[in-house]
């Protein structure tokens, strides 16, 4: 039994549009031109305990939209949602107790407080017992770092601390499922990695089911082995990110640093994708030569200075995969 | 550091005096020139002013700022994901920031209003023991109308709108620009039964005697009445409120 469940989830919104200016703004005042957002039209998938699978989209694809009917804060238009056997909307409270939430670009932090009494208020709130808050509150201080700035209010906070805050505020009820929005928006590398290695220490050794949406492809490389790819409110890809490679493009590049500027590499297995100076990119299909075998080929035919093997930025292939399906 | 708090406790509470003192030179005017017979007597007039200023803080002026920054900005999708009912959360919101400032105000200020400028002791011990609740029921009354202002933000979104009608209806509808008492009698009359004047007129007519014991219970029940009617209004227009929500931006 999935622990959740999705089906032909429909959302649409009211944009309500004037035209720009003094006379836009009075022809608005008498009619108001309404056009409506399809921002999720049918999304059907089903997620099994302990998954941890990343939910990717361009802006406006809907990501956003599917979270908060999952968390239980937007009503769609029509579907069916089960989450723990539950219906989000319709037990918004017991099902809320479930899930540990973290948007992104907001805070959950009382602004003016000490990161500290947040936490307790929140354990307050979600009914934590004293002593298994302490417990958790601990571990997330030593998973997260975050003795040094427990006493410091949120306001003064920097955007990376916020954020492995929020982390912790959303996990003091060790939640069994987490809904991630956004979780490394504006983080710099180094915290970018903290809440990976929490979210993936999470997913491991606690079995927590993890949704994850972000526009950061390094965080799908390194956390998710399952992907959803939504764009215009539909499903254009779910599986693995492996499988998100093959279906669109399953080449790999190889990249030749090589001794003469002006030498070009070529084989009839690869094609010659990008050169820039001393540097020659290839691409191959490791279904046909192995990336062995190319390799010797090309440097029994041209010294090299330095070389390696790469997956296409996956950028590159979600970029693709819009193209293919815009035409 | 809480410098700036107690200035500005300080400054409110000479205001509040201040603006007493005019009211209550303007009520003296009105009786040594009028030769009709008025409801109450000027002492009783005297009475009602002071302690209006006193409890000025409980008047139900605007929506929750907080709240209405949080449907805007749509941090409100926070509230939501927390396992705790929305409305107690919001009202208790409201009760405490009506209660902390008019308790931190009112001692002081009708301590010094019945020293100095005429507020009269209450009619008698019955009127006392029965302004208690009448006083209490005030005070939840106004907490839920701030948050059912608070929750038609949920379709208004911006709050402008009932954030300038909301003072103008209850500084005229209250008592708090004119005693309800010295308005013509049928405008009174309906106000009378109006939520606004629950909240401190019918206290304050009970604390200098103007209603007889006789007259306490139906107009307490009356409050109550008024207090449970926007309760429940504000808890069904939230159930409605939540369904029909957008949480704003992205």
């Amino acid at each position: 039994m999935p622990q959740i469940v999705v089906e032909d989830l429909v959302k649409t919104y009211r944009v309500s549009e004037r035209a720009a200016g003094i006379w836009g703004a009075l022809r608005g005042v008498i009619s108001r031109r309404e056009r409506e957002v399809h921002a999720l039209a049918g999304i059907s998938f089903s997620i099994e305990a302990g998954e941890l699978v990343g939910y990717i989209g361009p802006n406006g694809a809907g990501k956003s939209s599917t979270l908060k009917i999952l968390s239980g804060i937007l009503v769609p238009d029509s579907g069916r949602c089960s989450v723990l056997g539950r219906t989000p909307w319709e037990e918004r409270l017991a099902h809320v107790a479930q899930i540990g939430v973290v948007f992104g670009q907001r805070t959950q932090l009382w602004w003016d407080l000490p990161v500290i009494e947040s936490f307790s208020l929140i354990g307050e709130i979600y009914r934590v017992k004293s002593q298994l808050l302490q417990k958790t509150l601990n571990d997330m201080i030593e998973l997260l770092d975050l003795r040094s700035i427990l006493d410091v209010p949120v306001r003064q906070l920097s955007l990376g601390q916020r954020m492995r805050c929020d982390l912790a505020a959303a996990l003091l009820h060790s939640p069994p499922i987490l809904f991630l929005d956004e979780p490394t928006i504006g983080l710099d590398a180094q915290a970018k990695l903290a809440v990976r290695d929490v979210v993936r220490g999470l997913n491991r050794e606690r079995r927590v089911t993890v949704i994850l949406t972000t526009h950061d492809l390094d965080d799908i490389e390194a956390l998710c082995s399952r992907v959803i790819l939504i764009s215009s409110g539909k499903i254009l890809f779910d599986g693995a990110l492996d499988a998100l490679r093959t279906k669109i493009s399953p080449d790999r590049h190889l990249i030749v640093d090589l001794v003469e500027e002006n030498a070009v590499p070529e084989d009839c297995e690869a094609r010659l994708i990008h050169k820039d100076g001393h540097r020659a990119t290839l691409a191959f299909d490791p279904r046909q030569v192995s990336a062995a075998e190319l390799i010797a080929r090309i440097t029994k035919r041209h010294p090299v200075r330095d070389l390696f093997v790469e997956n296409p930025p996956i950028e590159e292939l979600i970029a693709t995969l819009y193209r293919s399906e815009a035409s | 550091m809480l410098l700036q708090y107690r200035v500005a406790a300080l400054a409110g509470f000479v205001t509040q005096i201040f603006w007493g003192l005019v009211r209550m030179m303007v009520v003296e005017g009105f009786y040594s020139a009028s030769s009709a017979s008025p409801l109450i007597t000027l002492e009783q007039a005297v009475t009602y002013i002071w302690l209006g200023q006193g409890f000025f803080r409980m008047i139900p002026w605007t929506a929750d700022q907080e709240i209405v920054q949080k449907v805007r900005d749509g941090s409100v999708a926070y509230d939501l994901v927390r396992p705790m009912d929305l409305y107690w959360a919001w009202y208790c919101r409201a009760l405490a920031m009506l209660s902390a400032p008019t308790l931190m105000r009112a001692a002081p200020l009708l301590t010094i209003a019945w020293s100095f400028f005429g507020l009269q002791k209450p009619a008698s011990l019955a009127h006392f023991l029965a302004w208690l609740p009448s006083m209490g029921l005030g005070l939840l009354l106004s907490a839920a109308i701030v948050t059912t202002v608070s929750l038609s933000l949920f379709w208004t979104i911006s709050g402008e709108g009932v954030s300038k009608l909301l003072p103008a209806a209850v500084w005229m509808f209250s008592g708090m620009v004119v005693p309800l008492p010295f308005l013509p009698d049928r405008l009174r009359m309906i106000l009378e039964l109006l939520p606004s004047s629950s909240i401190i007129d019918t206290p304050f007519r009970i604390y200098m005697g103007q209603y007889t014991p006789e007259q306490f219970m139906p107009h307490i029940l009356l409050q109550a009445f008024w207090t449970l009617a926007l309760v429940l209004l504000g808890k069904a227009a939230l159930a409605r409120g939540v369904r029909r929500l957008v949480v704003q931006g992205g």
